[in-house]
């Protein structure tokens, strides 16, 4: 019988925390079996922001907290054969590996094997004339800003197979990131689909780090989780049938119980009888979470389907700017004055920009753009002590409208209601995207050993 | 009848793609699973996400878990790169589901 796999995950987003990854090494070592460790760093705008920043300098594109990632545990990896796969490549993926092979120098360690999976990046005229053909009209050529199609796990593996000690992909779907050592592990076929869809969907659960192990789950006196400021992340073992047990890191905090599972096993997922990967159609419409000891969940019962004939790329492009700013009104009156501030904004700005407003405090995330919600909102009486904090925001494809929205609201300081304070305005570049499915034979992956 | 709010049942989560959400709901005990599949059907979660003007939302039945799935579409005033909202994502709208009374 083949032994399992552990898998491990590091991070579970760009910008997640970069001491989680220790404890999950630490922890792959004591049990000793083989093991990979994933980070996953690419959500679906952050591959975006890293192109513009490889255009602005070619050294860049990769994720920025890549050396705070890989420094605390690159030698650990090294030493025990506890292969590091990451989409923390972005827009680059070779700068990031000669990112981490400056990296292994600087720690005096021997110069690791680094594979780089290309295939994904549609940014260059070629990719972009694909693009166009898929996308027709939507396409705009003056605001394009690149173009990646998610690929799957088969680059991956046989880069593992190859010799590589880490693995430096793009834009690749999440769960094949744990994919690919599985299959490299216990050596699938591409059309094993009840093994691929098992091991899909450990990689779905472990794929947002923390938010298997109690993360976006605490819920005080509800959803008790002990120890979030250490929260653990988790560790999968995946069995050669390709159905997983999760736990998570020893001696940290948080909790892997059936709901942390079943929560994270449906999250982002539509229809749970076609979850489609670049791998395979997985089905969890028989799947089952078992307890089979503290912070330890089996799952099983995953059925897998035939992989689709398309990969989806996602095509970004120059949204124009985006706007925000908040002001603060405490004490008597509170509501009263900020919607006179809102009164004000209103009134100075609505005939060039949509204006969406929000009460924090009273209701915000909830709130809708018509201000539906807000409108049927009771308005205290007057006198009644709040906190209240207005927040406008709008959008324009042109930066001087936005500009406008920002100096109105600093304006709020002398020239709105009594007692404002606290103003903060923010403006960002936006982007804006859309998807399209190409056929994958047009779209194939490679990996380089690079030496 | 007395009416018993979401959040006592069940727990929630949201994920997104684009202009699209999709929320579980899974409860907390097997016993009660039926009556969520009663209650919260995709009439009364397009209802209760009326202010956002949902183009569609769809159930999907999951009993071995004792969970459901919703996927609504067009409730994120456009989507992680277009929406205005402070919460872009959705994230926080799992819990106004599970503030629904049945």
């Amino acid at each position: 019988m083949q032994t399992s796999l552990l898998v491990g995950c590091g991070a579970g987003f760009s910008g997640d925390r970069v001491d989680a990854a220790l404890p999950v090494v630490k922890t792959l070592i004591k049990r000793g079996l083989p093991a990979a460790l994933i980070f996953e760093n690419l959500a679906e705008r952050t591959l975006a922001t890293q192109q513009l920043a490889k255009r602005s300098n070619p050294k860049l594109g990769y994720e920025p907290l890549l050396e705070l990632e890989i420094r605390p545990i690159l030698a650990d990896c090294l030493a025990h054969n506890i292969t590091i796969v990451s989409n923390f490549g972005a827009a680059n993926p070779r700068a990031a590996a000669e990112k981490i092979f400056d990296i292994a120098q600087s720690l005096g360690l021997p110069r690791p094997r680094i594979a780089v999976v290309s295939g994904d990046d549609l940014s260059d005229d070629l990719g972009q004339d694909l693009v166009k053909a898929h996308i027709g009209n939507a396409f705009d050529a003056e605001r394009f800003v690149c173009a990646n199609a998610y690929q799957g796990a088969r680059a991956i593996a046989d880069a593992i197979l190859a010799g590589a000690q880490i693995v430096v992909t793009g834009r690749v779907s999440d769960p094949s990131l744990v994919l690919g050592p599985a299959m490299a592990h216990f050596g699938w076929r591409d059309d094993q689909w009840p093994e691929l869809a098992g091991a899909t969907m450990a990689g779905h659960l472990l794929e947002c780090g923390a938010q298997v192990t109690g993360g976006y789950f605490a819920d005080p006196g509800r959803k008790d989780v002990q120890g979030m400021d250490q929260v653990g992340f988790p560790i999968a073992e995946i069995m050669a049938d390709g159905s997983c047990i999760v736990t998570k890191a020893d001696n940290t905090g948080g909790l892997v119980d059936e709901r942390t599972v079943k929560e994270q096993l449906l999250y982002e997922v539509h229809d749970p009888a076609a979850y489609i990967t670049p791998d395979v159609v997985a089905d969890l419409s028989d799947c089952e979470v078992t307890t089979v000891g503290p912070n330890a969940i089996r799952l099983t019962g995953v059925i897998g389907h035939p992989r689709t004939d398309t990969l989806k790329a996602n095509v970004f492009f120059d949204g124009g700017w985006f706007g925000e700013g908040e002001i603060s009104y405490s004490g008597p009156n509170a509501e009263a004055r900020a919607r006179l501030a809102l009164d004000i904004l209103q009134k100075r700005l609505s005939d060039q920009l949509k204006l969406r407003f929000d009460l924090i405090g009273l209701s915000s995330v909830f709130n809708d753009d018509g201000g539906a919600r807000l409108s049927r909102w009771p308005q205290a009486p007057l006198g009644t002590t709040g906190d209240v904090r207005l927040r406008v925001a709008a959008q324009h494809l042109a930066l001087e409208p936005i500009e406008r929205l920002l100096r109105e609201v600093t304006a709020l300081w002398t020239c709105g209601p009594a007692g404002g304070g606290g103003v903060r305005v923010n403006k960002r570049q936006r982007l804006s995207t859309t998807s399209c499915l190409i056929a994958r034979d047009r779209l194939p992956a490679t990996f380089e050993l690079l030496i | 009848m007395t009416t018993t709010l979401l959040y006592d049942l069940a727990h929630a989560r949201t994920g997104d793609k684009g202009n699209r959400i999709n929320i579980s709901l899974i409860a907390f005990h097997a016993a009660d699973f039926e009556r969520l599949v009663a209650a919260v059907t995709e009439q009364t979660v397009a209802k209760h996400f009326g202010d956002r003007r949902p183009s569609s939302v769809k159930r999907y039945l999951l009993p071995k878990l004792h969970a459901m799935n919703f996927v609504i579409d067009d409730v994120l005033d456009g989507g992680v790169n277009d929406s205005l909202n402070l919460d872009m994502h959705g994230k926080s709208l799992s819990y106004h589901l599970l503030s629904m009374e049945i």
